[in-house]
């Protein structure tokens, strides 16, 4: 891997950009390997570049059915936050927000991570008491959370519309100054990168089509579309499509799969300093360093593997956008699109271990999974290293569903979040 | 916007009108005291979540405001049928 530094762009900026090398092989699938991961988004990578990188497993596979990081990785809205409600989640996003810092340095990648704050906006007595419960309990986990009046709000964010007699009024906001937005295909791109130079095989258009167990029930294998692939471990991070992967080795899952959905409107001068999220009116904004207003909005409300949703799901949101940022009225937008996201019951993630031996599971991040991209990494890969799961997820097991341990972020946020 | 033909009033209306009421035919336990932990789990949280033929309820709310039963292809979101609630599954 040929490293990054100011004088090697220099030259290379001079040279006209020619001769990049390419900045990992496409790598052809061998017999066996100690580890597979199935699923090469952020997660996916993520956790083969930490099984590599600090648990010295490096001959390891990602398996990609399409192209790396053209799945939820490079369909996500960019939002990097750590504001949940109970313990085991600010611990778990926190993890992650932590990662963030310093992966460019780390990766030797700039993926952009751009700590512009997180601002969610309080339109009612009921946000006001929900967002200022969440900032208590932030902050009695060691996660920076702040309370904003509608003018400090305004202030942080000066294209909010704060009239009293706004179709939206704003009584206020909830601000994580550590939040922000990160480049996502870089991230899938340098975690690609990094774990590639530690000898990690990254193969494409290689679909898993079935799990082969041994008589001890143990995973032995996957079956791909590129033939047979032997492995002891198989930790699986699939998003959308983990029901259809854990079907394979005979396990129903809790999750359902729903098209989300996101746009970008034509590009234009900065002029939207963070991340505001309405999560009462259904609108998420931040601007990308292109220009483009970057939107998220709401789920379809049917289980769809389609990758597209419905206009109205678009229409209601920007309606908000409309309302909420007036400014924004008579902007064109130029691109929507969806992504498939598995949703579980709680709304909290599923991370560990399987009733398969040998299988692992990284899945139902839902609508928010990009933030916890290395976080989930790590401890995806510290799960299959270890054979048992962190502390940070061990919360996040199958067996919730059974116990009734729900970590309930579902009615702690009562919308998507 | 997909079109869906409500077998109640026997026409093909918006999407709008409705709300899916999620997968089909998961019958309540006539026992709950006799139902194991893993019998609850089944009941209230693992779902089929299928990649192609899926049975699943919606309700006809801006219309009849009755339930009824479909089956669609999850990957092209096209509808195979509708039928009404308590019939057989197709």
């Amino acid at each position: 891997m040929t490293r990054f530094s100011a004088l090697s762009l220099f030259t290379k900026a001079f040279g006209g950009h020619q001769n990049w090398p390419e900045q990992w092989p496409d790598a052809a699938p061998k017999p066996a390997y100690d580890a597979i991961i199935v699923g090469g988004g952020g997660h996916g990578l993520g956790a083969a570049y930490y099984l590599a990188k600090k648990y010295g497993i490096t001959n390891v596979a990602v398996l990609e059915k399409g192209w790396i990081g053209g799945g939820n990785t490079g369909r996500n809205t960019t939002i990097i936050r750590s504001n949940y409600l109970y313990d085991e989640s600010a611990h778990l996003y926190d993890h992650a927000v932590k990662l963030w810092d310093g992966l460019s340095q780390e990766l030797n990648y700039n993926i952009m991570y751009s700590k512009r704050g997180v601002m969610m906006l309080a339109h009612n007595v009921h946000d006001v008491q929900s967002l200022q419960r969440h900032i208590n309990a932030n902050r009695l986990n060691g996660v920076d959370n702040e309370w904003l009046t509608p003018e400090q709000a305004k202030a942080y964010c000066p294209p909010l519309n704060i009239s009293p007699d706004a179709r939206h009024p704003v009584l206020g906001a909830a601000l994580q100054r550590r939040g922000g937005t990160a480049r996502h295909d870089s991230v899938a791109w340098g975690y690609a990168r990094a774990a590639a130079a530690l000898g990690v095989d990254i193969i494409q258009n290689c679909a898993v089509t079935g799990i082969r167990r041994g008589a001890d029930g143990a995973v032995e294998g996957v079956e791909t579309t590129r033939g047979y692939i032997g492995a002891k471990r198989v930790g699986v991070s699939a998003a959308g499509n983990t029901s259809v992967i854990m079907q394979m080795a005979g396990l129903d899952f809790p999750l359902e799969s729903y098209p989300l959905q996101a746009l970008v409107s034509e590009p234009i001068k900065p002029t939207f300093p963070c991340v505001v999220m309405s999560n009462t009116v259904h609108a998420y904004m931040s601007q990308s360093d292109k220009g483009e207003l970057v939107i998220g909005a709401g789920t379809d409300q049917y289980v769809s593997y389609s990758q597209r949703g419905a206009l109205h799901i678009v229409e209601h949101t920007l309606a908000a956008i409309c309302e909420i940022f007036p400014i924004y009225r008579r902007m064109r937008m130029l691109r929507t699109w969806g992504g498939i996201v598995d949703v579980t019951p709680d709304r909290s993630p599923i991370l560990g271990k399987t009733p398969v031996k040998g299988l692992y599971v990284n899945c139902g991040w839902g609508t928010g999974g990009f933030k916890a991209t290395p976080g989930a990494g790590d401890l995806l890969a510290y799960t299959i290293a270890k054979d048992q799961p962190h502390d940070i997820n061990a919360p996040f097991n199958l067996d919730r569903f059974r116990n009734g341990r729900l970590i309930d972020e579902a009615a702690a946020a009562a919308v998507a979040h | 916007m997909i079109l869906i033909h409500c077998p109640y009033c026997d026409e093909k209306r918006p999407e709008i009108e409705f709300a899916n009421a999620g997968q089909a035919h998961i019958a309540r336990p006539l026992d709950p005291s006799g139902q194991s932990d893993a019998d609850w789990e089944t009941y209230l949280f693992i779902r089929a979540n299928p990649r192609g033929r899926h049975h699943e309820r919606w309700r006809h709310i801006h219309g009849c405001g009755r339930f009824f039963n479909a089956v669609r292809d999850t990957v092209t979101d096209k509808f195979e049928t509708t039928y009404k609630a308590g019939e057989p599954r197709r």
